[in-house]
């Protein structure tokens, strides 16, 4: 069914019905209606070539890596270094070493802050962040300037949700060591520009980390272009598994850096008079690695990579404007983060709804969409707003399940106001 | 018919998501809403998406709550919890069995901790006062 509010734009001509095929659980009933999924921002779902990674290695490889003592934990040390060397192709480094396996963006941060952050910040020195942060790029560098009597300083954030970059440049100055900013926006989908970002930082002689988790699925990486110092993203946001991520690292800072958590793969020699630790990238891998989660990311970069990213990409941003325009309509929707570049995502409030109450309602309807503060605390109160609606979509969304969401929308309106 | 059995009465008798989600709604609104300036934080229950705040005083051994919250649906749930905590003894709230009231009601996921409503953390309130006043 068409809304009558549905907007006329030009369809790229992406065949969306083969790409949905890819993916099993959407084709699922929700409360009794086909499932809209508008919660990829929390996590994307997995295409069939991920889910028979995982089993088929299961299945057919499982074994403990790094141990060569036979057949089976050969083949995993194998696929799983191979996987490594797929993530570096993906996002263009330049070392295989440069890639760190972690369990997700959150302890790829965590890991800079408690490994660099401990060995070269002090107290006179400066950390800038920004008020756009998720949670997860906030509280480390609370944490770490908690530790070391460092000073964290937040750049501002305009009301349409864009940075503030004068703020940022006057922020700037040779006490800053450290700039962590996120690539793009998890509670608005505002996409930062980072290549700014980071030419600004070097001059002043600071690092810089980039928070990837919203914009892997959205955007072509290329760190050696970038010439970022970190990238931390996840792998369940990418159409991956969830509990593996990776640390990307520049090399000489990696191996400058002291380990941070300790235990077997990350050791070359242990005895009571000392222990001495293991080269890049295992000094930073503690334990027995998520080899299945390394395996099933790769699957999910190769998964990416036979298509045209700029064909998915010209999908998405019509997805967008097509989602924009269309909620847009609907009396009383204030879309938050607007006139500006953004990824697939639309945060908005409806005026006398609470979006908890919006939430509940679109769920019953089968559409799952996020609600609340986003773990984006900072960025809500900087807004003057509880929280938000959050649809973000991706390039397996259609432009008939936007028009679901119109109309939710309308129906729960219909019961709150 | 206590009040609590009267709820579940009336939502087994609904087929709808629509007309179930009405009554619940219309059951928030007969709350009084709590004063602005009660609305502390000490009062606040700590949920995760919306607000919800209790208060309580006790009169012949019988408590009388306060509650409310910036949500109407969630103020529907709290409606529904008050059914069967107002104006009862220490014993009685804590002799209730709001898993068994909740699974009656096909409500149980609210009271999940997942669900981030406040809902769980304020039966959990609720009880935690009984159990001091016991």
């Amino acid at each position: 069914m068409q809304n009558s509010n549905t907007p006329h734009l030009k369809h790229p001509g992406f065949d969306v019905e083969k790409v949905r095929a890819d993916f099993p659980i959407l084709s699922q009933a929700v409360n009794q209606h086909s499932l809209v999924y508008f919660d990829n921002g929390a996590t994307a779902q997995k295409p069939n070539s991920v889910i028979d990674a995982i089993s088929h290695y299961y299945q057919t490889t499982n074994s403990n890596v790094h141990r060569g003592a036979h057949y089976l934990s050969d083949k995993a040390t194998q696929e799983f270094e191979s996987a490594r060397s797929c993530i570096q192709k993906f996002i263009n480094a330049a070392h295989r070493e440069e890639i760190i396996w972690t369990r997700g963006t959150t302890e790829s941060i965590n890991l800079v802050a408690q490994t660099w952050g401990r060995e070269n910040i002090s107290k006179d020195d400066e950390i800038i962040i920004s008020t756009l942060e998720h949670h997860s790029n906030i509280v480390p560098w609370q944490l770490l300037c908690q530790q070391s009597g460092a000073q964290l300083k937040v750049i501002k954030v305009k009301k349409n949700g864009q940075l503030d970059f004068n703020h940022f440049k006057s922020l700037l100055s040779d006490k800053t060591k450290l700039v962590a900013i996120g690539h793009i926006s998890n509670a608005l989908g505002v996409i930062n520009p980072v290549e700014e970002i980071i030419k600004l930082s070097h001059q002043y002689g600071a690092l810089i980390l980039i928070d990837g988790a919203q914009a892997m699925p959205h955007l072509i990486l290329d760190v050696e272009k970038l010439d970022c110092d970190f990238y931390a993203f996840s792998g369940h946001k990418m159409f991956g598994p969830m509990g593996i991520g990776v640390l990307y690292g520049k090399q000489d800072l990696l191996n400058a850096m002291p380990p941070w958590q300790a235990g077997g793969e990350m050791i070359e020699k242990v005895s009571f008079e000392g222990t001495t630790f293991n080269q890049l990238p295992y000094k930073f891998e503690a334990g027995t690695p998520n080899v299945a989660g390394a395996i099933g990311l790769a699957a999910a970069a190769d998964y990416l990579d036979s298509f045209d990213r700029d064909a998915l990409a010209d999908y998405e941003n019509f997805l967008l404007d097509y989602a924009t325009i269309a909620l847009s309509k609907i009396e009383g929707l204030k879309i938050i983060g607007d006139n500006c570049e953004k990824a697939s995502v639309i945060s908005f409030n409806i005026e006398g709804c609470h979006s908890q109450d919006l939430g509940m309602m679109l769920d019953q309807q089968g559409i799952a969409v996020r609600t609340g503060h986003h773990c984006a605390m900072p960025l809500m109160d900087a807004l003057e707003i509880s929280g938000t609606v959050r649809a973000s979509l991706c390039f397996y969304n259609t432009t008939n399940e936007i028009d679901r969401l119109c109309q939710g929308i309308e129906k729960a309106k219909s019961m709150l106001i | 018919m206590t009040a609590s059995d009267d709820i579940v009465d009336t939502l087994s008798f609904f087929d709808s998501w629509e007309d179930r989600y009405r009554y619940m709604i219309d059951l928030g609104k007969e709350i009084p809403s709590m004063p602005d300036d009660l609305k502390t934080e000490e009062r606040l229950v700590p949920g995760c998406q919306s607000q919800v705040w209790i208060d309580y005083t006790i009169k012949n051994n019988k408590f009388i709550f306060q509650v409310d919250s910036d949500a109407l649906i969630v103020k529907g749930l709290l409606a529904i919890v008050m059914a069967a905590y107002q104006k009862k003894n220490a014993d009685e709230i804590l002799a209730f069995n709001i898993q068994d009231y909740f699974e009656k009601l096909d409500l149980i996921k609210h009271l999940s901790p997942t669900r981030g409503n406040g809902l769980k953390a304020m039966v959990e309130k609720i009880k935690a006062i009984a159990r001091i006043k016991e």
